[in-house]
């Protein structure tokens, strides 16, 4: 079976996900056996790295030879890979749940006649039949829903830190490739870029550290950030808090905010709202800290310290720093 | 402008979820049914656009069946011009988009609004879809709106580590997210008014579906809350670092 898969990269590096894509294609269907996976990098990026997507299952990888595509923009992006996907006769194509993969891939679903699991928890069983079983959370992860996808074409994209990627194959040879857009042109035009600058990003993020109300303002976020720090952590926070603007609206998790899965999800002055637990309630492992021992929070946490934030916080801070220490 | 608004109903935030027996269906017992809080914010958006001049008619359209009219009512009375309600039983975003594709190349709009995503199925695919359809551009995951006069919008939209600003040509697809304004609750007068206004029943053209749904299961349940004294953080980190594995 020939795959495809699409790389993300930001400004010239690989981001996390391209490398959970290969892997992700790889486990998916290496029970086939006779399988080939191309990889369509999104952009320019070092020769070396690109070359090491051959370790996590990649046979080639392709890399733009033109700038065309450095910069994301949706309709550039999407005509490239349909163009990938004739060239390398591909059934399917593999691609992270980010915000490039929501915008891409509904677009290639109809452009390319191709079905769309979406946003799915893990590998796909592959039927005797040639169909997939596929997982993913509904209702805000409220729930569990298993379909089965068919068609000639399909399209997968996974959720960001779905599995661990696993390397042990030797680079590939990467191929400069001819983007061929003449007839295409960009669809929107760019004005401004604003990067959130020097942090983990939360989607990405495999330890996040996230704050609530019960930090009384926003000048007492050092305690965050400094436990974030102390972990390699990305910072988030409650609905109130980003509503009240003591943080961001980007950091805001939860139903109405952001979704995320991280390995650790510590979760301070939080009461643990079902609206909030629907954005974090999937993260491997949940801490709580909170003054009331009755909180939501702990009943979906699996450690909890009962106690005031502004004495646990540094607690927890030092204990950490001396493990990473010793 | 002619701006149509995607509208999807969805379980309550507050709902608790259970399943029919067979695991095929939501248990819908004494679930309370909304406007997707990210529709209700386009729909917003969409009357905002409108009063800040030009005017032009705000259209909300659903697929779906009769069991979704209170929620286009209320549409109505926080102020659309005009219900749609295409009947078919929606089975996943390809069929939704391209019946509501097909709805759109018989009329004329300048605008499609959808929501980021659904909160029930949470795919955040018809928007795109749709967009892809019509070969109109898209813009998603907007929080921010402008203009629209000279055939152009400005929108800024979230992106992976940052946020875009961007010009977009209309007609063109473009999916809400929070920040983009606050929804609004209709008033007496609204709600009045609702009551005359146009809701048409369209049948659906058949597009079929991609994939079937087989069953649903609640998430694992977690295991019981382990707790730690303040002066046990050592072994907190201990658990995270040997137990957990995180640290
Ligand atoms: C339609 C809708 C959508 C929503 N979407 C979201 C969403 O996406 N994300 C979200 O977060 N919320 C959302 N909410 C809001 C949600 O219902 C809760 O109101 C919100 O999560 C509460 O935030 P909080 O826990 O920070 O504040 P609170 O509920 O005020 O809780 C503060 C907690 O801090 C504890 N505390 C106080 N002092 C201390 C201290 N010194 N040390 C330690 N703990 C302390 C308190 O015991 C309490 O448990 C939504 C609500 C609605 C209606
Ligand atoms: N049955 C439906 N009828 C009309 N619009 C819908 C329907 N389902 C989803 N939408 C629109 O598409 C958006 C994204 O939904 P989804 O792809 O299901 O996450 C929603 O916010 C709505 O704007």
């Amino acid at each position: 079976m020939k795959i495809l898969v699409y790389a993300e990269q930001q400004d010239g590096h690989l981001k996390k996900s391209a490398v959970e894509a290969v892997s992700f294609a790889k486990q998916s269907f290496e029970s086939l056996g006779n399988i080939n996976i191309t990889v369509l990098l999104g952009g320019q990026v070092n020769q070396q790295a690109a070359a090491d997507l051959g370790k996590y299952g990649a046979n080639s990888v392709w890399m733009p030879a033109q700038s065309t595509l450095n910069a994301f923009e949706v309709h550039l992006h999407s005509a490239a890979i349909q163009q990938a996907l004739v060239e390398t006769e591909a059934e399917v194509l593999v691609m992270a749940h980010t915000y490039c993969g929501k915008s891409l891939a509904p677009r290639l679903s109809v452009a390319w006649d191709a079905a769309l699991a979406a946003g799915v928890n893990g590998p796909p069983e592959c039927a005797a039949d040639g169909s997939w079983k596929v997982q993913r959370t509904v209702y805000s992860n409220k729930g569990i829903a298993t379909y089965s996808v068919w068609g000639a074409r399909r399209i997968l994209t996974f959720t960001p830190n779905a599995l661990k990627p696993s390397d042990g194959a030797s680079p590939c040879a990467v191929t400069a490739w001819n983007v061929s857009l003449d007839s295409v042109s960009a669809r929107t035009r760019n004005l401004e870029l604003q990067k959130v600058q020097g942090k983990i990003p939360l989607t990405e993020a495999e330890r996040v550290i996230s704050g609530g109300r019960g930090l009384k303002g926003p000048e007492h976020w050092h305690l965050i950030e400094d436990l974030a720090e102390a972990c390699d952590a990305a910072t988030a926070c409650s609905k109130p808090v980003s509503d009240m603007h003591w943080r961001s609206h980007d950091e805001h998790v939860g139903q109405t905010g952001i979704t995320i899965k991280p390995d650790l999800y510590i979760a301070v002055g939080i009461s643990g709202a079902i609206q909030h637990l629907a954005g974090v309630s999937s993260s491997k492992t949940i801490v709580a800290i909170n003054t009331d021992q009755d909180a939501p929070f702990f009943k979906v946490a699996d450690y909890g310290v009962v106690g005031d934030a502004f004495e646990v916080l540094p607690q927890l801070t030092q204990a950490i720093r001396r493990l990473r220490k010793g | 402008m002619n701006i149509l608004v995607c509208l999807s109903q969805v379980p309550d935030t507050t709902t608790k979820i259970s399943f029919t027996a067979d695991n095929k269906e939501l248990n819908k017992a004494g679930v309370q049914f909304i406007i997707n809080p990210y529709d209700e914010l386009a729909l917003t958006k969409a009357l905002e656009l409108n009063e800040g001049g030009g005017g032009g008619t705000v259209v909300v359209v659903h697929v779906g069946g009769a069991d979704a009219e209170p929620v286009l009512r209320k549409a109505l009375a926080i102020g659309a011009d005009q219900a749609v309600r295409i009947n078919a039983v929606p089975m996943d975003a390809r069929q939704v988009a391209g019946e509501i594709a097909h709805y759109v190349r018989s009329a004329s709009f300048d605008l499609v609004l959808a929501g980021r995503e659904s909160i029930d199925y949470n795919g955040g695919l018809v928007g795109g879809m749709l967009a892809e359809y019509l070969d109109w551009p898209l813009v998603n995951v907007a929080t921010a709106i402008e203009g629209g006069a000279g055939g152009s919008m400005v929108v800024c939209r979230d992106m992976d580590g940052g946020r875009e600003k961007l010009e977009v040509n209309l007609p063109a697809v473009i999916t809400c997210q929070k920040e983009l304004t606050e929804p609004r609750i209709p008033n007496m007068r609204g709600i009045m008014a609702a009551r005359t206004k146009p809701l048409q029943v369209l049948s659906p053209q058949g597009v079929a579906a991609d994939m079937q749904l087989l069953e649903h299961a609640l998430p694992p349940s977690r295991q019981a809350c382990k707790f730690f004294e303040i002066h046990q953080m050592d072994e907190l980190v201990e658990a995270l670092h040997q137990q957990a594995k995180v640290l």
